[in-house]
């Protein structure tokens, strides 16, 4: 049995260590072969990068070799995935070398797409990348007053997020000793502070105490550089002096250029986790047409569902269980203090308030995460 | 519900607590043409009032909502 995994990020990562170490039998006996086929050497852990843009960590911090996190008996190639050829069962690489399998996963994640939002790309920060993490540390460092908009589109990964960078804003811009010469202004695209409802029950009376305003309803259209001032498709408008984006995002370019799913987005079956008409296409991660929270807990609960599921296929014949829609969410709400959110399909989240205790683990948890993409956590 | 004759795109958000029914509309409102319908599945009772509220906002069309069977079908349709 010919396993592909598509992606080296968190969820292919996570599930490659899972089937190695459920499947090592059969990998050392030539009964399956693992191979997993990544753009990168190196593995980002996505996450930090909310605090690069703070400074509270550095690049180096955030990435560790992937090889160096792959259990023994994984083929892993630098070659991207260039043509998915599902009907072949196979797919070609930059190379130029053709990976035939019997099972592929495609967890190929996603990207920030500021540049479809006109203006954006241009005229605001953002931290979902390394380079715009550091770009917005330095404009964080020079800002000396004024007025900063946080504004968002849809999907993005990371539905925390929003609600992190204010409050992580408020605590910075504090300690700096200006938060009095800075208007912090947060608008969001449903008609309250958050999607999670009891999120938003904690974060909204939260912000009124901490002197942040917000505005609903808002969905950023257009960024007017010139003028500073940013409108929404609600026909609402606000002007800034510093932008903080989390962008809409879309999947990776090589699902679009392929036809696996519109804006990257690849329809998914919510339980099985099958493309949708292909029992032997896997889709884990950002990637999914899913309705659910892009975010590293997706894809590690995800991939924890089929490493056993794969596993079952090899050995049994037959999937095993089903993906029950699970998602854990850290909540930064500060500089010291953070909460979280579980759910799943059927029950939604009750965070708690906010403690120092669970900042900690968050904290240790940046550290523990390696232990996660090993499989091992 | 609906004019048969018009691209329909459905969104299972039933059980989607995180982006939420709401959300998922409103990125794949991006996705489809002027004149086609999306019709949102939705597990949550205030999908029938978020729903309609943001629609009226932006000028789109809200077609009808239904429940069936503890499922919220929103209907709407992309106006511009």
């Amino acid at each position: 049995m010919r396993i592909l995994i598509v992606g080296g990020g968190m969820g292919g990562t996570i599930l490659a260590n899972n089937l190695a170490r459920r499947l090592a039998t059969e990998m050392r006996n030539g009964k399956a072969r693992l191979t997993i086929l990544s753009a990168s050497d190196r593995h980002m852990y996505q996450p930090g990068l909310l605090y690069l843009a703070f400074g509270r960590m550095t690049p180096d911090e955030l990435y560790r070799d992937q090889a160096s996190l792959l259990e023994p008996g994984i083929e892993f190639q630098v070659d991207p995935v260039e043509e998915f050829r599902l009907d072949k069962n196979e797919v070609k690489t930059k190379s130029g070398k053709t990976y035939g399998y019997d099972i592929i996963v495609i967890a190929t994640g996603s990207r920030p797409s500021p540049q479809d939002i006109p203006g954006l790309a241009e005229h605001a920060e953002q931290f979902y990348t390394e380079e715009s993490a550091l770009k917005m540390f330095k404009r964080l460092r020079e800002f000396q007053g004024g007025k900063v908009v946080i504004a968002m589109g849809v999907p993005h990964k990371c539905p925390m997020a929003p609600l992190e960078i204010v409050f992580m804003l408020h605590d910075y811009f504090k300690d700096r000793g200006i938060r009095d010469k800075v208007k912090l202004h947060y608008t969001y695209p449903i008609g309250r502070v958050h999607t999670l409802e009891n999120v938003a029950k904690w974060a909204a009376p939260e912000m009124e105490r901490l002197g942040i305003t917000y505005e609903t309803l808002f969905n950023l259209k257009e960024v007017d550089g010139g003028k500073k001032i940013i409108r929404s498709e609600e026909g609402g408008e606000t002007d800034y002096d510093l932008l903080v984006t989390i962008p809409a995002h879309r999947g990776m370019e090589v699902i679009e250029k392929n036809g696996l799913g519109q804006r990257g987005w690849i329809p998914t079956h919510r339980h099985r986790l099958t493309m949708e008409g292909r029992d032997n296409v896997f889709v884990l991660g950002d990637t999914t047409n899913l309705p659910i929270s892009k975010a590293g807990s997706t894809a590690h609960f995800e991939a924890e569902t089929l490493g056993e599921n794969i596993a079952a296929m090899v050995k049994l014949g037959t999937p095993v269980r089903d993906y029950d829609g699970k998602v854990f969410c850290f909540i930064e709400a500060g500089k010291d203090r953070a909460t979280y959110a579980m759910f799943d399909y059927l029950n939604p989240p009750q965070p708690r308030p906010p403690t120092k205790v669970v900042h900690w683990f968050k904290l240790a948890y940046n550290q523990m995460y390696w232990a996660t993409a090993r499989g091992l956590l | 519900m609906g004019d048969g004759d018009v691209t329909r795109k459905v969104i299972d958000a039933r059980g989607s607590f995180c982006p939420g029914p709401l959300m998922e509309l409103i990125a794949a409102m991006k996705m489809v043409e002027v004149g086609d319908e999306i019709e949102v599945l939705s597990s949550d009772r205030g999908s029938s009032t978020d729903i309609p509220e943001w629609i009226h906002k932006v000028k789109h069309e809200h077609v009808g909502t239904e429940e069936r069977n503890g499922v919220w079908h929103v209907l709407v349709k992309k106006t511009h």
